[in-house]
């Protein structure tokens, strides 16, 4: 019984099993109209357990294969980092394991069961996505577009965690400063970071960042990687596309590299980002050296030698 | 560089060693603006419910034949088995069957236009759209109209608000397919859609016209201004039941309304089954939207105004607007009505009419913020 033990964070260990629906109270017109599929709240996952993966999968958007053949599972407990040049697939791979695109080819499961099968009510208390911009059309304040990720959890007994979880989101996002602020008056920083305490307070076991620290500075950048950690260390499934491939080597568990619609390559870290594949992928040399303290490997684009850089060739081409 | 391998292999709190980016223990803080926003939520709603009250009670009162508000009160409670008086025999009937429908009639009529407004706006996600403006108003006249001038009576009292219906839920259907690309509507598209919808309105509205016979032209001319000087108790029940579904059917999806501020996808990823919502909301605002035009001809900027004052006022969170707009926009039609029979007294303003006077600047002023928010509409 040892996922007995480890699921002992969103719910007490008797409410592991389905929890039915606490009914709502709505009008005899109430429920005749929302009539709802039922819904059951998801036990966590297992450790090491998948929380979505995709077999086989084929996409083609505009007459073009932008996926082909991508087979991906992302594991409770782990960071999964999903990198790659640009129009390698990333995002379509990413939208796949959201549910959001249909697929010609192959499947996308999300919890066990194949993801079109999940109505949008059930799938959003398992999955939570924070898109890669976000734009809102009318003036919510930041807690209210915040508390919006709690809604999958509406009369259920979890929502009765609803300001606690809210207010832990805000606290691990840095965006409490601006609680009060329509979220359109905030700079793209701190919209993503508001967007992003949104999907924390969904409190899904599969949590899908799309380029999460784009628009961050240095120091949100890594706060962001720390919250994945700290997500997957307490169960969770986390999957990150990332530019940034010293963010990857650092902090993910797994690193799953795209090109051209496929995956090229899939596994830790250290065993990944390797010079040879990376300078194919990125059509760019690069050198990976190990961090002086730790390990961790450094990606570092090849620049012309001669100690001065690009700067130096400038000033050359000039005389 | 320590604290990423710490990071990596700790278990969180386990490792001991704060983080600067990490708190400790949030406490549990409510948003001061979002408490502040549902205070006025509340003093609002309640000021609205009195402010109705108090002005229905007043219009029901005020006309070429004057009726005391006490008088009007007794006759009220009279009617309602709660003592009072009942008025004199000519006081009575001009109470109960002259006044007391038209009150009622707009109030029905601006509560189902308001709150098609909010609604509309929620799922065009865009401020600007409203029932007059891209053209469902005009789409359900030409079935209303085509009802008059072919003098049809299918459905009995109910042919004029089902035709109008029918024709209203066709044309959102149609501006919305239009207005729509890649899961946004923008904001000209969207007004470009509502003009060519309009005009193709009333080219139809006016050939309608001419095939009409004198005394339909009169009636349709009426009407086509915007009145309810023609209120009647069967033209309240005609209504009633289209105008009741569509008010009570639209604050259950409030909180999914909000939800699809962020988009259709992030809506869709916090579990709104936005398909469907989207359809019955189409649905929603044709009935009432056909329902206020049955009765009352097209009555712009009603939808336009209210729920913007109100998102003004208490903040764009769909639970109060909805109602609230329904309240506001009875509110705003009763006094406009009033406006509109004593102003010029013993003349009468078209409704319609003056709504325009009023709305079209305040649409205008809209109009400008709008396009300085998004700098241009490129």
């Amino acid at each position: 019984m040892t996922e007995q033990q480890e699921v002992t964070r969103q719910l007490g260990a008797d409410e592991q099993r389905d929890v039915p629906e606490r009914p709502e109270p709505p009008g005899l017109l109430g429920r005749l109209l929302a009539r709802r599929a039922p819904r059951r709240v998801p036990a966590p996952l297992a450790r090491g357990a998948v929380a979505a993966e995709t077999r086989d999968v084929a996409v083609r958007l505009g007459g073009r294969l932008v996926l082909d053949g991508v087979d991906l599972a992302a594991r409770a407990g782990e960071v999964l980092a999903l990198v790659g040049p640009n129009g390698a697939g990333k995002s379509t791979l990413f939208a796949a394991l959201a549910g959001d695109v249909a697929v010609e080819r192959g499947g996308v499961r999300v919890y066990g069961r194949p993801a079109e099968r999940w109505g949008a009510a059930e799938l959003a208390l398992r999955r939570a996505v924070l898109p890669q911009s976000s734009s809102l059309a009318f003036p919510f304040a930041v807690a209210e577009v915040v508390a919006m990720g709690r809604a999958p959890w509406a009369g259920t007994p979890a929502a009765e965690e609803d300001g606690r979880v809210v207010a832990e989101a805000m606290a691990a996002t840095e965006v409490e400063r601006f609680a009060d602020r329509p979220f359109s008056a905030l700079s793209g920083g701190e919209r993503a970071r508001v967007s992003l305490a949104r999907a924390l307070a969904q409190q899904t076991g599969l949590l899908l960042l799309d380029e999460p620290t784009a628009a961050l500075d240095l120091r949100h950048q890594e706060l962001v990687l720390r919250i994945c950690r700290r997500r997957a260390a307490a169960g969770d499934a986390v999957v990150v596309v990332l530019h940034d491939l010293g963010l990857a080597a650092a902090y993910a568990d797994r690193v799953a590299v795209l090109s051209g619609g496929r995956l090229v390559a899939d596994g830790p870290p250290a065993s990944v980002l390797r010079a040879e594949l990376l300078s194919e992928v990125y059509r760019q040399p690069v050198e990976v050296l190990p961090h002086p303290h730790g390990g961790a490997p450094l990606v570092v684009p090849v620049r012309p030698a001669g100690g001065t850089g690009p700067r130096g060739t400038e000033i050359a081409v000039d005389r | 560089m320590t604290t990423v391998d710490d990071t990596r292999t700790g278990a969180p709190g386990a490792g001991g060693k704060q983080e600067p980016g990490d708190r400790p223990e949030p406490v549990e803080k409510p948003a001061g603006g979002a408490v502040v926003r549902r205070a006025r939520a509340t003093v609002l709603t309640v000021g609205l419910v009195g402010a109705l009250v108090v002005c229905a009670l007043f219009a029901a009162g005020v006309g070429a034949y004057d009726i005391p508000l006490g008088d009007v009160v007794g006759s009220l409670m009279n009617r309602l088995g709660l003592g009072g008086a009942p008025l004199d025999r000519v006081g009575e009937s001009v109470l109960w069957n002259v006044r007391m429908p038209r009150v009622v009639l707009a109030m029905l009529v601006g509560a189902s236009l308001a709150c098609a407004g909010a609604l509309m706006q929620g799922v065009f996600g865009n401020p600007l759209a409203e029932p007059g403006v891209i053209g469902v108003s005009a789409g359900a006249a030409v079935g209303a109209v085509a009802a008059i001038a072919f003098g049809l009576n299918f459905l009995g009292n109910w042919t004029i608000t089902s035709l109008a219906f029918v024709f209203g839920l066709a044309t959102v259907l149609l501006v919305y397919t239009l207005s729509r690309s890649g899961g946004r509507t923008e904001v000209v598209t969207l007004i470009l859609t509502g003009i060519a919808v309009n005009a193709f309105g009333f080219a139809l509205v006016g050939l309608f016209v001419f095939f009409a016979d004198s005394a339909q032209v009169t009636q349709i001319t009426f009407w086509q201004l915007g009145s309810l000087a023609q209120a009647t108790w069967p033209k309240v029940f005609a209504v009633l039941p289209c105008a009741l579904l569509g008010l009570l059917v639209a604050p259950l999806y409030a909180r999914k309304l909000d939800l699809l501020a962020l988009g259709e996808r992030p809506a869709r990823h916090l579990g709104v089954p936005v398909e469907r919502m989207r359809l019955v909301l189409i649905v929603v605002v044709a009935l009432l939207t056909a329902a206020a035009v049955a009765v009352a001809g097209i009555i712009t900027f009603v939808g336009l105004l209210v729920p913007h004052l109100l998102r003004m006022a208490a903040g764009p969170g769909h639970r109060f607007l909805i109602p609230g707009s329904a309240l506001g926009g009875a509110l705003v039609l009763l006094v406009a009505d009033l406006a509109a029979r004593t102003l010029a007294a013993p003349a009468e303003l078209p409704l319609g009419v003056l709504t325009a006077l009023i709305g079209s600047p305040f649409f205008f002023w809209l109009l400008r913020r709008t396009r300085r928010r998004q700098g241009g509409w490129a």
